[in-house]
């Protein structure tokens, strides 16, 4: 297991290179020039062009700002925004708040869209399991800034019970609205995912011979059914916590959050290449890490994974 | 225990006391779009404490059904529609969930047919087996651990302490058997239903648990309940027989009389098709010189099947069209880190078969005869030794050329539950290989299809069905017909009539045998079972561990067996030594 772990980790460095690589090379070949567009219409005058170049290294062949890029990145220092700020006070203030959105979202998703999956497998053909398929279609078809927009309108203007916007620091009861919207089509795609897999298991023969034995069915569902059922899920789970780390920007834009995904937007506009590729190498590496994890958790859940090549 | 000894005693003894389970009438059908589709049609039997009675019958006979019936644990949208299933004298079908969930493990306990499937991959088996305990007995902690322990090493597993952390998947075939009868017997419960307990396992594991299940249910004064389609277990196993028939009891009684002198046509087909036997009878005349047409007409079988073989054999001279030479395949076995073990499946095996024969490789499980399908197939890639088809080296084929090959050799697996897309109705199923190698218009696989369903006795209707409404031997009929649909020139048939029953084994056989004489085909047939060797093969080969212990012509093989080993594997076929009437 400890092998299997370092192996991953190790397998981190040349995904971590080849992103960031290519996400600078991306961004360097951007049409347009990044000081003309940082001061509009009225250009400074060339020698003040020219300092600005040197000092973000703008003047030096592509190869030699990603490696400069690099280097200063091991040092701890990820460069500074076209504006002045340094990256990693801007990455200080937006990381946190999606992370706190994309955990929420997560735990709603995971919570729910199991539970709910779960109740639809066991009553297949119901109307529970009828009326969670229909909603959980409707989530999926229907686009995600207007869920936003309608639960913007009924929750935050005429129930009043929630901000419609969220406030500088972002606390987590004012995120519950957003991370609700977030959650809302992978909510869905869980609930799709956990009714197929525990309808399948529910027909399996370790779960007849499991009530052969005398246990109470609750026990045959939660023991037997449920944690079979879990693998499938625990996958997609693991994807979509890049997934919603990355993806937020459209819910961040409805509800006026300073997440990662209005930063990362805004950097790309104005070509801002140490801002685009710090954000993006960290996102690589959350997704990279957030993949190790599900593949623990996965071993964690079927002992057949753990002793396989 | 003493006193629970001297009961049992006076249970087997006293005949004449209460019945322990009597089914009155018994209905049960399967809800189907187009109506209630019935599945057991007023079955009746009766068992006494202590006794062993033995449902037999052909797949979709409805015994299995039965089975399910009396614990509740029927299929899908099966419900008992009529008649009574009285369990010292109470009413089972009147029973509702928690007064089932008190019967069930307690006094009722259960053994699934397949080893493989039911037990839960996720969980250790420590744990499958102390759950059932903690539900039935209430013991927790220490006590439990130690009954648990108990129980599995009752049931045969000596190294149980050892190995309860460890997962369904680090055992065999046997051993998960056992652990399912310890799981079975662990409550002592009055009655075990045991559903075709062994027939997934080879014929030596097989004597060992049977043996096993009758020494524990005679200390416990269990009595059994035994379904089976072999009917050579039945006569050795059970005291009473109760044959069944398209959902009805067309026989019952002591079970030597019966198989003995069976009154019933049906029951007569049965005991005459059996293959295990036949091979018995025909050894049996050989040594007594008996003219050979005799024999076989006397041996129940096909005779113009065993006619036809002895044509090929004289026939059968010239170049090999698979010859296999020196084959080995070597597996690693990542231990932990680093480390690896090093498994040699099938060690420097050779053999040739000829154009239009049967050549059976027989042996046990992890003797390596299903590797040595999967090399011919080009699953798997050998480790060294040389695969000839038609004189041309098969390894490394790529590309059309591959597919060429696999359009001539197709094989038909071990398995009917797991080769089988259960998302594919029949006829997609069967029509696939065409599709693949693009025969045909929609319309002339659309007849194809037709054709083949009708080559392995279904009836046109089966094509829309799906693979889970249909029985075990159904479903390996499938397999055949797909492996036919594009008239290759070699079967390699792994296991393939394994999990059939007696009669629809014998259909097979004989449908094989036809098609051989009409197509010219040639079959490489994986099987533990000797008995039907001694039908289809022309020659055998015996494995064990790899290696080719023995390797002669079917009669050489039979009637003198060489080895040591090739004696065993025929001494343990069930029902060897009983004498059937015919």
């Amino acid at each position: 297991m400890l092998w299997y772990t370092g192996k991953r980790l190790l397998q981190m460095i040349p995904v971590f290179f080849g992103a960031t690589f290519l996400i600078y090379f991306m961004v360097f070949s951007l049409p347009g020039d990044p000081i003309a567009a940082l001061y509009g219409e009225r250009p400074p005058s060339p020698a003040v062009i020219a300092q600005i170049r040197s000092e973000y290294n703008l003047d030096k062949p592509f190869i030699m700002q990603y490696l400069l890029y690099i280097g200063n990145f091991f040092q701890g220092d990820l460069g500074t925004t076209y504006s002045g700020r340094s990256v990693s006070d801007v990455m200080a203030s937006a990381f946190p708040i999606t992370a706190r959105l994309a955990m929420l979202a997560l735990a709603f998703e995971a919570l729910f869209g199991i539970l709910v999956g779960l109740v639809a497998g066991l009553r297949k053909g119901k109307l529970f399991d009828a009326s969670a398929l229909v909603v959980s279609l409707l989530l999926i078809s229907v686009p995600t800034f207007v869920i936003g927009f309608v639960l913007q309108f009924v929750f935050g203007v005429q129930l009043g019970w929630a901000r419609t916007t969220v406030s500088g620091a972002a606390p987590l009861d004012e995120l519950i609205l957003p991370a609700l919207v977030l959650a809302s089509v992978s909510f869905a795609y869980i609930v799709r995912l956990t009714r197929a897999s525990v309808s399948d298991n529910l027909n399996a023969d370790f779960v007849r011979t499991a009530t052969a034995k005398g246990l109470s069915r609750p026990r045959v569902v939660t023991v037997h059914v449920l944690r079979n059922s879990l693998v499938p899920v625990v996958t997609f789970l693991g994807v979509d916590i890049g997934s919603l780390m990355v993806g937020a920007i459209v819910t961040e834009g409805i509800f006026n959050i300073n997440g990662v995904g209005g930063t990362v937007f805004k950097a790309i506009r104005l070509g801002e290449g140490p801002t685009v590729v710090s954000f993006i190498a960290v996102m690589v590496v959350i997704f990279v890490l957030a993949n190790l994890l599900v593949d623990l958790l996965y071993a964690a859940l079927d002992p057949r994974i753990r002793y396989a090549k | 225990m003493t006193q629970l000894a001297t009961e049992t005693v006076n249970q087997i003894s006293s005949t004449d006391s209460a019945p322990l389970l009597e089914i009155k009438n018994l209905e049960v059908g399967f809800r189907t779009q187009r109506g209630v589709v019935p599945a057991v049609r007023g079955v009746s039997l009766t068992l006494f404490p202590g006794q062993t009675l033995a449902i037999v019958g052909e797949s979709g006979s409805g015994k299995t059904t039965t089975a399910q019936a009396i614990i509740k644990l029927l299929a899908g949208t099966g419900q008992v529609t009529g008649g009574q299933i009285l369990f010292e004298g109470r009413d089972l079908t009147t029973l509702n969930a928690a007064e089932m969930q008190a019967v069930r493990g307690r006094q009722i306990g259960y053994v699934p047919q397949d080893p493989m499937s039911n037990l839960n991959p996720v969980w250790n088996i420590g744990f499958q087996v102390s759950e059932a305990i903690k539900a039935n007995s209430g013991l927790r902690g220490k006590p439990l651990k130690a009954r648990t322990i108990e129980v599995l090493q009752e049931a045969g597993l000596a190294d149980a302490a050892d190995r309860l952390k460890q997962y369904p998947h680090q055992f065999s075939g046997g051993m998960r058997q056992r652990v399912l009868i310890g799981i079975g017997l662990s409550a002592r419960p009055k009655l075990l239903i045991a559903d075709e307990p062994t027939s997934a396992l080879d014929v030596t594991v097989q004597r060992q648990i049977l043996d096993h299940l009758a020494t524990l249910t005679r200390d416990y004064g269990t009595s059994v309940l035994f379904i089976t389609h072999d009917l050579g277990l039945a006569a050795e196993r059970a005291e009473q027989l109760v044959v069944m028939y398209k959902g009805k009891v067309v026989e019952s009684g002591p079970s030597q009389e019966i198989l003995a002198n069976p009154q019933h046509p049906y029951t007569q087909r049965l005991v005459a098709a059996a293959p295990s036997l036949a091979s018995r009878r025909i050894q049996a005349k050989k040594n007594q010189d008996a003219p050979t047409s005799e024999i076989f007409s006397a041996g129940g079988t096909d005779t113009a099947l065993i006619a036809r073989a002895t044509e090929r054999e004289l026939a059968a001279t010239g170049k090999d069209l698979i010859s296999v030479e020196g084959i080995t395949k070597m597996y690693r076995i990542r231990k932990s880190g680093l480390k690896y073990d090093e498994l040699l499946a099938v060690n420097d095996v050779s053999f040739g078969v000829k154009k239009g024969t049967t050549t059976a490789i027989v042996g046990e499980s992890g003797s390596g005869k299903s590797t040595v399908a999967k090399l011919i197939l080009q699953l798997e890639g050998l480790t060294s030794g040389r695969i000839e088809f038609e004189g041309r080296d098969v390894a490394g084929l790529k590309g059309r050329q591959l597919l060429n090959f696999r359009r001539r050799v197709q094989p038909v697996f071990q398995d009917p539950y797991g080769s089988l897309d259960p998302q594919y109705n029949v006829g997609n199923t069967i029509a696939e290989p065409l599709l693949a190698h693009k025969v045909g218009t929609k319309k002339e696989r659309q007849k194809r299809v037709l054709e083949l369903l009708d080559q392995v006795s279904l009836p046109a209707s089966t094509q829309f069905r799906y693979p889970s409404e249909l029985s075990g031997g159904q479903r390996q009929r499938i397999a055949i017909a797909r492996a036919l649909a594009l008239k290759p020139d070699v079967l390699v048939l792994d296991e393939a009539v394994s999990a059939l029953d007696v009669l629809v084994q014998g259909q097979i056989l004989n449908l094989l045998t036809e098609l051989q004489t009409e197509l010219g085909l040639t079959y490489l047939f994986i099987t533990h079972d000797l008995a039907v060797v001694r039908l289809v093969a022309d020659n055998v080969c015996v494995m064990q561990k790899g290696r080719i212990v023995e390797a002669a012509s079917t009669d050489d093989v039979f009637d003198s067996p060489r080895e040591l080993y090739t004696q065993e594997l025929l001494a343990a076929i069930p029902g060897g030594d009983f004498e059937f009437g015919r």
